[in-house]
């Protein structure tokens, strides 16, 4: 090093990116100490988002939990509800109907391509392609649209009940959901037009984010982010839960473990999420939605009115709650971000002793610094966006 | 049986430090001594007959009135195998702390200091125990059967 | 002499009432619509007069007034002068780069020669690089002064950048002048009457790399690297708010005309109709004798030139909201390594074919 270089005075720059920052949507803060537009150092917090969902868990009855997933992963609310029902399920032993299970399958997909596609989205918004995030922004509404005809929210589902769920598929789903998945595969095509071979948006998201497959094991990631580094695992295929081993469906996979491949996942996986609710669309079986366990799922208004037994387990189930034997259980379904696994502990009471999210952002979120240490300040932002943090499900 | 190689396996290398089994609903389930914890996962990921490479998730339960009264619990995955298991340690409130397994996996780091924050449960070894949901001046550890819900935390900040 | 006055006086509230009372105002509304067209969205209709919102043509009036009311918000520990200072030199040469772009021919007029350019200055060319290499500084200056971090980063990006594509832009210029071999634009506009002529088909890699690094000088996407919004907040205009916000918005727009301006004078005919020229506009309209062809042979120059210089502000929107943004570093690998070479190499051509001649 020259003289002058040494004399020369010189200082990190330190400076905090968020909370409140364009691209720390879902409210996260990272510090950065920086040379130039180089990052040196970064560490992320996280938390701004804490609710303290396990202790309102742990304080209120096990159905009172669903509402709460809802809000864990909100641009995925049906895929938080399918995973604590299955739980829950798994806990007290028991499987719900065929037919409810083909819409749960249905439900979880819709929940993916709607919580994909906002991913890609806002990626292209972030890194100025704005008319590319419109585009699926329009997608996404349209299959809000159909999971607002399924349970009547939009964003806030709250459909999956333990052992069933709150209504069967409305009439003219069918129909409908065709129109919208042609109108979407239109806007998929625009959309890969002007991102996918854009050499821009080639150029931003290649190479930036690298993490090999054997870091990205040891620290935890799962889902698409994992896929991106070649590792098919998919929870879907490895531990099929309800009838998604009936289901015809592929499992994209990247090479590099960079930001482009996490793109490219996703944008493929959206059709093949699509072609699991058409299949399961089509092979769906009639029969009733509810275990017709009136113990741990209401039965219907008719019932209740009509039948004893009904009636005083509708007035248990509701005044103490559904009581799950003692024990413990871990289960897992692919969300959208990869592993969304319920860790329940249950003491035969009405209440949940312990309910354990583990949020398949979280440790994708801690692998932020390693991603993106040494690179430039300007490559935060596609990495950020393709690991998906949702500040609800990362926080809790 | 094949899903029962794991305890098999522990069971003969380390037949001291495994205080029970079980595998309700079939999650393999294995309570180990707090000291060796270290040890077994460090084992459970390197054999070559087992290779948990996955460390999914790592948290407490607070078994209040039990003694030792917290869990920790942590969920192993093995890609090659296509298994899982559960191992769990008992941490008593007068020893309340467990050895950091951030050397073994990157990922247990943020794990590790969410059961710090909500659990006040140490993890000896790790690089930046500090808290991670809840801000520094947090009184307390909200998890803990014995925090009570309705509790109002001190104001901070500059003006108070 | 008081002809002359007069002249100047109409030409200059002309440009002006054109530039400041229709460009800047009405591209805000442009950049809505437009990008609203492409998303398939409706865009801004809510602004209303009496329950007529006029393809929310309204807008711009809704903006001026909440702008004017809004806090003139200075951060603490700014430095004031500059921090005020700075969106003026950012605007001031927007707007008096158009003084040597010619909007159209030299007409007889009542005895007077009318020369349809503000200043016909000789250096024209180095005139217009001059105040846009100026407005650099008021980026630079603005990012300094306002005492934030994310300002600072942004008028570090912005000095860098503007200065290197400078280099470049100038570069491509020198194959345009030797074509010409003049620096005038009014004389560059006047040599481009026969259509194949046009610095377009003379010049074609200069009309792009030119085009790009103009876009690129004006800070736009896909070179918006100084105002990033999802890394920089705002870049250097992150502590500004009220009217001189509007003043580094109006100067962006602003430039964005002067980008067309010129991209038209130099490679796309300036003035003239394709296959027209000058006289043969006087010999069409002969009708309404000598005085009265003038005028409206002037209004056809006028209108050709705007019209074109309409397409040019058109193709930037729509190239704006089309691509993503460059990374910092690699809009400077574009200009150093890519668009350098490739305008030395255009010299080397261009001054090739000229021997050759």
């Amino acid at each position: 090093m020259s003289d002058t270089a040494k004399d020369l005075h010189s200082e990190y720059m330190v400076i905090n990116m968020g909370p409140s920052h364009p691209v720390t949507h879902g409210t996260v803060k990272f510090l950065l100490t920086l040379e130039g537009e180089t990052i040196i150092d970064m560490k992320v917090d996280i938390g701004y988002l804490h609710r303290g969902f396990e202790k309102m868990c742990e304080n209120g009855t096990w159905e009172q939990v669903i509402p709460y997933t809802d809000r864990l992963n909100y641009v995925s609310p049906l895929i938080n509800n399918v995973g604590y029902a299955l739980a829950v399920e798994k806990l007290i032993g028991i499987e719900a109907p065929q037919r409810c299970q083909y819409i749960r399958v249905i439900a979880s997909e819709l929940a993916r391509i709607s919580d994909h596609y906002t991913n890609v989205a806002a990626s292209g918004l972030e890194l100025g392609a704005f008319t590319a995030f419109l585009y699926f922004v329009e997608a996404r509404e349209l299959i809000w649209d159909l999971i607002e005809m399924l349970c009547g929210a939009r964003v806030t589902a709250n459909y999956v009940r333990i052992g069933g769920l709150k209504n069967d598929l409305p009439d003219g789903f069918k129909t409908k959901s065709r129109d919208v998945f042609k109108r979407c595969r239109e806007l998929w095509a625009d959309v890969d037009k002007l991102l996918t071979k854009n050499r821009i948006f080639i150029d931003r998201v290649r190479n930036v984010g690298v993490m090999p497959p054997e870091d990205a094991i040891a620290w935890g990631f799962t889902g698409p982010c994992l896929r991106a580094c070649g590792i098919p695992y998919d929870v879907r295929k490895f531990h099929p839960y309800l009838v998604y081993d009936q289901m015809d469906f592929e499992v994209p996979v990247g090479e590099t473990g960079d930001n482009f491949d996490r793109y490219l996942v996703r944008m493929e996986e959206i059709n093949q999420s699509m072609r699991i609710v058409e299949q399961a669309l089509d092979k769906m079986p009639t029969g009733p939605v509810n275990v017709d366990m009136p113990e741990y799922r209401w039965q219907s208004k008719d019932d209740i009115s009509n039948r004893i037994e009904s009636m005083i387990f509708h007035f248990k189930t509701v005044t103490e709650g559904i009581k799950p034997p003692a024990g413990e259980i871990y289960s897992a379904v692919e969300g959208a971000n990869g592993e969304l696994g319920f860790y329940l502990v249950s003491d035969g009471s009405g209440k949940p002793y312990k309910c354990r999210v583990r949020p398949p952002c979280f440790p994708l979120t801690a692998a932020m610094p390693k991603m993106v240490r040494g690179s430039f300040i300007a490559d935060i932002i596609p990495t950020f966006d393709m690991i998906n943090m949702i500040g609800g499900e990362c926080d809790r | 049986m094949e899903a029962n190689i794991t305890t098999n396996k522990l069971s003969a290398r380390f037949s001291d430090s495994i205080i029970e089994t079980h595998s309700h609903r079939g999650d393999e389930t294995l309570v180990v001594r707090k000291q060796d914890i270290q040890d077994i996962c460090q084992f459970l990921r390197d054999d070559t007959e087992l290779l948990y490479n996955f460390m999914m998730d790592l948290t407490a339960v607070d078994y209040l009135g039990q003694e030792p009264r917290f869990e920790v619990v942590y969920h192993l995955y093995s890609l090659a195998f296509n298994r899982r298991i559960r191992i769990k340690t008992r941490v008593s409130e007068s020893d309340c702390s467990v050895d950091s397994i951030v050397s073994l996996w990157p990922s247990a780091n943020w794990f590790e200091r969410e059961v710090y924050d909500l659990y006040g449960i140490t993890f000896k070894g790790h690089p930046e125990l500090r808290r991670i949901l809840l801000y520094e001046d947090f009184q307390g550890h909200p998890l803990r059967k014995d925090y009570p819900i309705k509790k109002r935390q001190p104001l901070i900040g500059p003006n108070c | 002499m008081v002809a002359d006055l007069i002249e100047s006086i109409v030409k200059i509230l002309f440009i002006f009432g054109v530039n400041i009372g229709f460009f800047s105002p009405i591209l805000g509304w442009v950049e809505r619509k437009q990008s609203a067209l492409m998303q398939d969205r409706v865009g801004a209709n809510r602004a209303d007069i009496f329950g007529y919102t006029l393809i929310g043509l309204f807008h711009p009036i809704a903006d001026a007034i909440k702008v004017l009311t809004k806090e003139d918000f200075i951060p603490d520990g700014a430095d004031r002068l500059i921090h005020t200072l700075a969106p003026f030199i950012s605007l001031t040469p927007a707007i008096v780069a158009f003084a040597v772009i010619p909007f159209g021919g030299q007409y007889e007029l009542f005895g007077h020669r009318v020369n349809l350019i503000i200043a016909d200055l000789d250096v024209g060319l180095l005139f217009v690089f001059a105040f846009a290499s100026l407005a650099s500084f008021g980026a630079v200056l603005a990012g300094w002064s306002s005492n934030n971090n994310w300002s600072f980063l942004g008028g570090l990006r912005a000095s860098a950048q503007m200065l290197s594509y400078e280099v470049v832009m100038g570069l491509n210029i020198i194959g345009v002048i030797m074509v010409y071999g003049t620096l005038r634009l009014s004389e560059i506009g006047a040599m481009q009457v026969n259509f194949f002529d046009w610095g377009i088909f003379l010049q074609p890699v200069g009309f792009v790399l030119f085009f790009t690094c103009a876009i690129a000088e004006n800070k736009r996407a896909p070179f918006d690297v100084a105002e990033a919004e999802s890394e920089l907040v705002a870049g250097y205009f992150t502590e500004y708010s009220g009217l001189k916000f509007v003043m580094f918005w109006m100067g962006e727009f602003l430039e964005i005309v002067t980008i067309g301006g010129l991209v038209t004078t130099m490679f796309f005919g300036a003035w003239h109709l394709p296959f027209v020229s000058d006289q043969m506009l006087l010999n069409f309209f002969r009708f309404a004798g000598p005085n009265g062809a003038a005028i409206l042979a002037i209004l056809v120059n006028i209108i050709t030139f705007f019209t074109k210089v309409i397409f040019f502000i058109w193709l930037q929107m729509t190239i704006r909201w089309t691509l993503p943004r460059f990374r910092y570093d690699q809009v400077m690998r574009l200009g150093w390594k890519m668009f350098l070479p490739i305008a030395l190499i255009n010299i080397f051509i261009t001054g090739l074919v000229i021997l050759v001649k």
